[in-house]
């Protein structure tokens, strides 16, 4: 039977989160090497640009208007629209790695008991089985696996596809929520902002990150500079989190986030292998460190040896000169 | 109040020992063992509750017999019992089985949170806790890097990690939670409590306590690994030294030849 593959779309102050775009076009290939079908899912209070958005890189999307993500948690509404569709017909959820995208990959998995393939960076198919890479064992290895049924939930991570817009807009075909979300919804009662986060790091094209080197929240001064600069955004590695100079949702690494940026700079990080499996998938790695044996040497394309003080610095005023001010 | 707290036990990542077996299964032997960073955030946090609001924490595990060695680390830090649902049934188990078993033994506990890591250090698939809240039909909340139970009004508030800082939740008890790093370090053993877990109570579960239809028909994880492949190797990267300036220039010519800049 051919496959129907379902893409759970998010959405960020009412537009579609880029991660969402990269993997409706991931969906569009998988579908169209296995001749299936694809539709996506846009779940939010006002989802109307975001479905647009999500249209111009899927055949349908289904836009439902939820009053109740406004002041409610999203993944179970979420996971309650995307169970609707898989009883029209959905045989493979396809989810973003990132806190909603597990949740909702999580509440289905739960309430249907389908196998789930977790991480996925590639997917193809062995006739029916969806067949994806993964990197496991903190880096050590990718691993490719499947699960022999013909449904699945995917969760994928950033950079699997680039995202590619159709020639033809998909259709939009608008619904009335389910109503009962997959779990009882906890309430939202405040979204606090922190200074800084408005670009989430997976989605960020260019990283800059501080590490023990940077010697204390001070030095994330220069870091933020030069993410400003680069037009990226900061992360740090585990020792700074650590040390209490930057929060916890800044971190990379094996227990933090997970960033395949175009562009990879580090200030003071020396490249444990936890750290190494949140960024070793990054197109191109500049670190600068002081210590000529710092692990992150093995990975990086450009390595610079020297004070991350006195490199930081030059390198701001080197891409202010570059750009004409 | 009354907290559960899943516990993992995962190869240690310090150690950096991880591998497959001959049936690209993880290698469990081949490593040093610990509790699964993301639950032990999650088992202090709950100890902290427990010390601030009265009661006690539990912990619970899916794993082979000599999961008790790693449970006797988590009774050390402080939680009064255990529950262990070991079989061999079990060995290899995909993550929808996981989510049943747990689920299931969850539900012969009383309590009235349960916790579980975000996601854990060696599948890192990080939708297990999501999917036993699925199984109970209970709120979830997520990514916690703050817990604050109200056990009168028999509410819990959490704040959750977003991608711009943090949202505050609230649902009623009992509630399942996802622990992050964010919750703060855990604490070390001290000797006196390495001393009370020998003596602790774990309780053994097998699969026949836990009701039928756990295991998928016919018995096969319809999830296997097909194969492993070594990491992208990167091509030998250049050493940039010299003066601060010449090292700066030297940067900013390689990020205009990668049309960064």
């Amino acid at each position: 039977m051919p496959a129907t593959l379902l893409v759970v779309g998010e959405v960020a102050d009412g537009r579609l989160a880029r991660l969402s775009a990269e993997i409706a076009s991931f969906a569009v290939g998988l579908a169209a090497a296995g001749g299936g079908a694809v539709v996506g899912l846009i779940v939010d209070a006002a989802p109307d640009l975001a479905a647009q958005e999500f249209a111009a890189y899927l055949p349908r999307v289904v836009s439902v208007a939820s009053g109740a993500v406004a002041d409610g948690v999203w993944a179970p509404h979420a996971a309650a629209e995307a169970r609707r569709l898989v009883d029209e017909g959905v045989t493979h959820v396809l989810a973003s790695v990132t806190n909603d995208g597990r949740d909702v990959a999580g509440l289905l998995c739960g309430g249907l008991g389908w196998g789930i393939l977790a991480n996925a960076s590639a997917a193809s198919w062995d006739g029916d089985a969806i067949v994806v890479e993964a990197t496991v064992l903190a880096g050590k290895a990718i691993a490719r696996s499947t699960v022999d049924a013909p449904n699945a939930i995917v969760t994928v991570r950033a950079g699997a596809a680039e995202a590619m817009e159709l020639a033809k807009s998909g259709a939009i075909e608008t619904r009335v929520p389910v109503g009962v979300p997959a779990v009882p919804a906890a309430a939202v009662l405040d979204r606090v902002a922190e200074a800084g986060a408005e670009v989430s790091l997976e989605e960020a094209k260019v990283v800059v990150v501080g590490g023990r080197g940077v010697a204390g929240p001070e030095g994330f001064g220069l870091v933020d500079e030069l993410a400003a600069l680069l037009g990226g955004v900061t992360g740090a590695s585990r020792a700074a989190v650590d040390a209490g100079w930057i929060p916890y949702a800044r971190q990379i690494g094996q227990t933090g986030k997970v960033v395949r940026p175009a562009l990879y700079l580090s200030l003071g990080v020396s490249g444990a292998m936890q750290h190494r499996a949140g960024m070793q998938g990054s197109q191109n790695i500049v670190a600068v460190n002081r210590d000529p044996d710092a692990p992150i040497a093995e990975i990086a394309d450009l390595f610079v040896i020297g004070d991350l003080f006195e490199v930081g610095p030059a390198l701001a005023a080197e891409l202010r000169a570059r750009r004409g001010g | 109040m009354r907290i559960l707290v899943m516990t993992k036990p995962v190869p240690d990542p310090a150690a950096n020992a991880e591998r497959l077996g001959a049936n690209l299964r993880l290698d469990r032997a081949a490593s040093p063992t610990v509790v699964n960073g993301n639950d032990e955030y999650g088992l202090e946090a709950a100890l902290q509750l427990v010390q601030a609001h009265g009661g006690e924490v539990a912990i619970l595990t899916m794993a082979p017999a000599t999961g008790v060695e790693t449970m006797r680390k988590a009774l050390a830090m402080g939680a009064m019992s255990g529950v262990l649902v070991a079989d061999d049934a079990l060995a290899g188990a995909d993550i929808p089985t996981t989510i049943r078993v747990l689920a299931a033994a969850a539900a012969t506990q009383a309590w009235d949170l349960l916790i579980g890591g975000l996601d854990t250090s060696d599948g890192a698939g990080g939708v297990v806790t999501a999917g036993v809240a699925a199984r109970l039909g209970l709120p979830l909340l997520s990514a916690a890097a703050r817990i604050e139970p109200d056990p009168a009004a028999r509410r819990v508030r959490v704040q959750r990690l977003s991608a711009k800082g943090h949202d505050l939740l609230e649902a009623p008890m009992p509630a399942v939670i996802s622990a992050t790093q964010a919750l703060g370090t855990p604490r070390y053993p001290t000797l006196k409590g390495i001393m009370a877990a020998r003596t602790r109570q774990i309780t053994m579960l097998t699969l026949a306590d836990l009701g039928a239809d756990m295991l998928p028909i016919g018995g096969q994880w319809p999830s296997r690994v097909l194969g492993v492949l070594p990491p992208p190797s990167r091509a030998a990267g250049r050493t940039v030294t010299g003066d601060p300036a010449a090292q700066a220039r030297e940067i900013a010519d390689y990020l205009a030849d990668q049309r960064i800049i």
